[in-house]
């Protein structure tokens, strides 16, 4: 199906099952811990080895030799693969550095070998006793060290590394009041509960990987490329993943490795990342430096706003594209965004919870902060002073929809802001010195094809199929609502199976496209069945009515187990997109607010209160979508306050590569969490008139925590994490 | 993990004879330190010995009025005792300060005391640490040390001990008991059992080879106001940045340690006589030599205003 234009009445407006707060469908098995995980699999496939993966021990130089022998010889021990004897590997579209290092080492960690013996001990045990030598070369690992010779890159996300539109400079240096403040992100890692995992099986020539990934089909294309063998002779199976936060878009070094293992240990092997690989073996989202630059009128309209980014990465590796969102939040009409790309040695950066946007909006939204500061305005005023409808570089291309201003007013309303003292630390309460603040939330919406199977059978009951992922945000759950909706059954009619390389391609999990996209292919093939049914029956399909189970068209009705007696009726359809993304531009907004208490003796911070007002198209299930927004939210003040992958660059690693001192928030650390939809339906979107949802609850978060701390303390800290060492100079005596 | 041979010891004297007896061998008490440690190679004991059967897992009134916590009291029930709570709550408070729930109903008062430094180079086998293998030189100098000792440490080893119990137990001055191999006791105040780094700072305590700790004993009670205030960037689950555990009694005068600040718990009796003077002069005398690094150069006035807002609560 081919959705061209706008959107008008169809069966997912009748409400009856879609935009309902249902809980998951798939949540008993998650809560009772029968949702098979990859590493869970043994019903799969008997007779399943171990593997123990080994990282590199330097993070840029070479192999000199590996002595295998001792190893070999360890108890139990099946086989042993490395790059010199796992035969030719090619390398994914998506990985920049290979997937097993050797003779070259790109980063730490990189995995060099993978040890496969009977038991998990075994393999472990073995693996202490692989002999590496390494030649150290040299390294580059200093973001701030290579920024000077950092390139303008080709992304092949986000937009070109330079955009201008007006004379910015001329524009900034008119300007009667001014900012230009630089910002620094610094690196993170996804740190999801399930480590990357997977379970290899070969058959013949065909291989079997029951794994954890969001992007099905990516995955087993890479895999097939990486191993040389067709893409028809890879299947890729995760029903279920324990989170992913776009570390398991790609294909990683579990599923590589378990492979190889099986291969040569002929027996299926399982692998999962041990936790300290997890941090310098996987992607993660690299560090910023980002320069800010906004010129504007005293009443605090915008003339000129510019944006520069500079990050690093391996060798064919991105940048991450900070500045995206700055072309598209505020008025102005002189604008310049740039991004730099600097050459490292640390591991691969790659997307992660809004690649770019969320970096980008930390710094963005304390920007505009400080701006209002500088102006005397109040911030949520300031935003909403320079709020445009259109696309500022292209002024004819609207918002599909755009309701930040709604956000912040009623954002603002419910929070309270009015109470805000808009001087810095004026407000106590007992040891604590408070602070309120704000910030836009702004993610674009993307759209993507996305292709599913539905199947009738004779009992009535909808079978969907499509190799979309559930990375734990409720696909199965909107999918089987969409499917309820179209075919006019209750949810319990609906079964949903799920990340199939078998299945047909949906659109994946990431980006937050998910959830708009995925439902939008069920509702193209369910339009399908839809018809096939009418045909099958001799109804107008166009008047049929699917409701109760039954389908009617006149004073004719016949009940689905009826239609689909003589066997299954089965339909596949994909949505594909036309120009829509093109003369509108799709995003979502929403509004953080934020209060947060810092300890006015040890400038311990701790967040209060927090609300978000978001405006995301339809909202599917609010209550799975929700558990988006508030998790968002929480990774936020993550973000805020202690996440930080710590770069050593003398070894050139992320040296605090395990739970204990790669800090994430704990329940301590969540208040009460507050987070509202706003009214909104997008035709533009799709059929199902729904957008993106969760990666909104992130952006921005963290500038909002930033800027009540600001507010709380007058310190303004503009490199990430905020923690009490950058304050504690600051505190009153 | 290098495999391991593996007895249950059935008296504290035949725990501490087979400790000696047998090369390379460890006590395993709630293992949550020692295990993770085993599994990533940093400890490699040939032999465990297992405690656990040991009944050391009493808290009794002892004559002079004090208590003696077995050396297998699990820090849940520690923390939880009654008389702890009452007489001792800077004790108390400490060990909730520490790890989680699950973590504490398993781990031990010995082995929490025994627990090894968190410094992150510690735990990376790639990397140079002198306590972890001797001679190979201290990553964390001129690495990331914001966690790290702003005193007492060496040019070998700036790791922090990472207990909050320990340094509530040195605020108490408490007694460790132990039993030698030869069935021997002893007792050593807890200001003796931690060593400063030196230049072998894979030794960290007192402890002769087989030494096991059979109890801790805490004094009659001092009374006075006691806290413990742990520093932490998350709000829970985290070590400490710096703590202090204190005691102040009514006439000003009371003491003070110090954690996150060094190889042991930090106390300097002679500091405590500027008490009534308040936290600058204390931490001043405390903190004299205090040599720390770009990272950890916040803990100074860190530690100095914690204590600030701990003497402010106790004198109310
Ligand atoms: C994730 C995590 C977070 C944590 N957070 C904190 C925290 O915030 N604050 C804090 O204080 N601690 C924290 N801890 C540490 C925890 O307190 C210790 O792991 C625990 O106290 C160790 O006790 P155990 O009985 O498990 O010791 P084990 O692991 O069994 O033993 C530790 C050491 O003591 C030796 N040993 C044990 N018993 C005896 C004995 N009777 N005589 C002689 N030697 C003995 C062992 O040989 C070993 O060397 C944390 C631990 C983890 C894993
Ligand atoms: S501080 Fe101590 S524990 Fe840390 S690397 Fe140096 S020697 Fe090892």
């Amino acid at each position: 199906m081919r959705f061209e234009h706008p959107a008008t009445f169809n069966p997912i407006d009748q409400l009856k099952v879609i935009g309902h707060p249902t809980s998951r469908i798939e949540g008993p098995l998650k809560t009772t811990g029968t949702a098979p995980y990859a590493y869970e699999r043994h019903d799969v496939v008997p007779n399943q080895a171990y593997g123990y993966v080994i990282g590199s021990a330097i993070g840029k130089g070479r192999i000199a030799a590996i002595d295998l022998e001792a190893a070999k010889g360890a108890p139990g021990v099946l086989a042993i693969v490395t790059a010199e004897n796992a035969g030719k590997l090619g390398k994914g579209e998506r990985n920049a550095a290979p997937l097993l290092g050797g003779p070259e080492i790109a980063h730490y960690h990189q995995a060099v070998a993978i040890v496969v013996a009977g038991t998990f001990e075994q393999a472990r045990a073995a693996a202490q006793l692989v002999r590496i030598d390494y030649a150290k070369g040299d390294g580059r690992f200093d973001l701030a060290a290579g920024r000077d010779e950092a390139i303008a890159p080709h992304p092949s996300f986000g937009g070109p590394a330079d955009t201008a539109v007006g004379d910015f400079a001329a524009a900034f240096a008119a300007a009667p009041v001014q900012l230009d403040a630089t910002y620094a992100t610094p690196d993170q890692s996804h740190a999801m509960m399930e480590p990357h995992a997977s379970i290899a099986a070969w058959d013949g020539d065909k291989l079997t990987v029951w794994t954890s990934n969001q992007m099905i089909a990516w995955g087993a294309e890479d895999m097939a490329k990486t191993l040389g063998i067709p893409r028809d002779n890879v299947r890729l199976v995760s029903p279920y993943i324990g989170g992913g936060f776009g570390g398991k878009l790609f294909l990683r070094a579990d599923v590589l490795l378990a492979a190889l293992g099986a291969r040569a240990a002929r027996r299926p092997v399982k692998v999962a990342l041990q936790r300290p690989l997890m941090f310098n073996n996987t992607t993660h989202r690299p560090a910023t430096i980002q320069r800010i630059r906004i010129g504007a009128e005293r009443d605090g309209r915008i003339t000129a706003i510019g944006h520069e980014s500079w990050s690093g990465n391996v060798s064919g590796g991105e940048p991450e594209t900070a500045v995206s969102q700055t072309r598209l939040l505020y008025a102005g009409a002189n604008r310049m965004t740039a991004t730099r790309l600097a050459a490292l040695d640390l591991p691969e950066g790659n997307a992660m919870r809004a690649p770019g946007e969320a970096s980008g909006m930390m710094a963005l939204e304390i920007a505009i902060d400080e701006l209002a500061d500088k102006l005397g305005i109040d911030p949520v005023a300031l935003r909403i002073a320079n709020d445009t409808q259109v696309d500022p570089e292209h002024p004819q291309r609207k918002f599909s929809q755009r309701q930040l201003v709604q956000c912040l007013n009623e954002g603002a309303a419910r929070f309270g802001w009015s109470k805000r003292n808009p001087k810095p630390s004026q407000v106590r309460d007992g040891r604590w010195l408070i602070g309120m603040g704000v910030a836009a939330a702004f993610r674009n919406n993307l759209v993507t094809k996305s292709a599913a199977r539905v199947r009738l059978d004779r009992q009535g009951r909808v079978t969907v199929e499509t190799d979309m992922t559930d990375i734990g945000t409720g696909s199965y759950t909107i999918i089987a609502q969409t499917a309820a909706e179209m075919m006019g059954v209750p949810l319990e009619e609906v079964s949903v199976r799920l990340g199939d390389s078998d299945f047909p391609v949906s659109c994946g999990s990431g980006g937050q496209w998910g959830g708009n996209n995925s439902t939008a292919g069920v509702y193209a093939a369910c339009v399908k069945l839809r018809e096939a049914i009418a045909q099958k029956l001799g109804f107008n399909s166009a008047e049929a009515v699917f409701a109760d189970g039954v389908v009617r068209s006149g004073n004719r009705s016949v009940s689905l187990a009826q239609a689909a007696a003589g066997g299954d009726l089965v339909a596949e359809d994909a949505i594909e997109y036309g120009d829509l993304a093109k003369t509108y531009q799709q995003s979502t907004f929403g509004a953080h607010f934020v209060e947060v208490g810092v300890d006015a003796d040890t400038a311990e911070i701790r967040v209060r209160r927090m609300l978000a007002v978001c405006a995301a198209g339809r909202i599917l299930n609010p209550k799975a979508a929700r558990s988006q927004v508030i998790g968002a939210m929480t990774m936020g003040v993550g973000a805020a306050l202690m996440e930080d992958l710590v770069v050593d660059k003398r070894h050139g690693l992320f040296i605090n590569h395990d739970l204990a001192a790669y800090e994430v928030p704990v329940h301590a650390d969540i208040p009460h969490q507050d987070m509202i939809f706003l009214d909104e339906t997008d035709p533009i979107s799709s059929p199902m008139k729904a957008k993106g949802v969760a990666e909104l609850g992130i952006c921005g978060v963290a500038a909002a925590v930033a800027n009540a701390v600001h507010n709380a303390t007058g310190v303004r800290v503009r490199d990430y994490p905020i923690t009490l060492d950058k304050l504690i100079a600051a505190m009153p005596v | 993990m290098r495999s391991f041979s593996y007895e249950r010891a059935t008296s504290p004297g035949a725990a501490a004879a087979a400790a000696a007896g047998t090369a390379n061998a460890k006590f395993i008490a709630g293992g949550t330190n020692l295990l993770d440690l085993m599994k990533l190679e940093i400890e490699t004991p040939a032999h465990l010995i297992d405690v656990n059967g040991l009944a050391l897992d009493r808290i009794d009134e002892t004559a002079d009025g004090g208590l003696r916590i077995g050396a297998l009291v699990r820090n849940t029930d520690l923390a939880a005792d009654r008389r702890v709570r009452r007489d001792y709550a800077v004790l108390s408070r400490a060990l909730l300060a520490g790890a989680s729930g699950q973590l504490r109903n398993k781990a031990t008062t010995a082995g929490n005391l025994l627990q090894r430094t968190r410094c992150p180079y510690f735990y990376d086998a790639n990397l140079p640490c002198n306590k972890r293998k001797p001679g190979s030189g201290c990553a964390a100098i001129g690495g990331f040390s914001r966690q790290h000792a702003v005193i007492g440490a060496s040019e070998a080893c700036i790791a922090t001990h990472p207990s909050d119990m320990a340094v509530a137990m040195r605020v108490l001055d408490v007694v460790v008991e132990t039993v030698r191999p030869d069935g021997a006791t002893r007792s050593i105040p807890i200001a003796d059992l931690h060593r400063l780094p030196g230049d072998s700072p894979e030794i960290e305590t007192t402890l002769q080879p087989g030494e096991l700790i059979t109890a801790v004993a805490l004094p009659k009670p001092v009374g006075g106001t006691q806290a413990y205030r742990k520093v932490r960037d998350r709000a829970s689950y985290a070590f400490a940045l710096v703590s202090v555990a204190a005691i102040v009694q009514g006439d000003g005068t009371g003491r003070v340690a110090l954690g996150g600040v060094a190889h042991k718990p930090w106390r300097v009796e002679a500091a405590e006589s500027e008490l009534p003077r308040g936290a600058k002069a204390v931490t001043a005398r405390l903190l004299a030599d205090a040599k720390p690094t770009k990272d950890n150069a916040y803990k100074l006035p860190l530690a100095e205003r914690t204590l600030a807002a701990v003497l402010r609560e106790a004198r109310g």
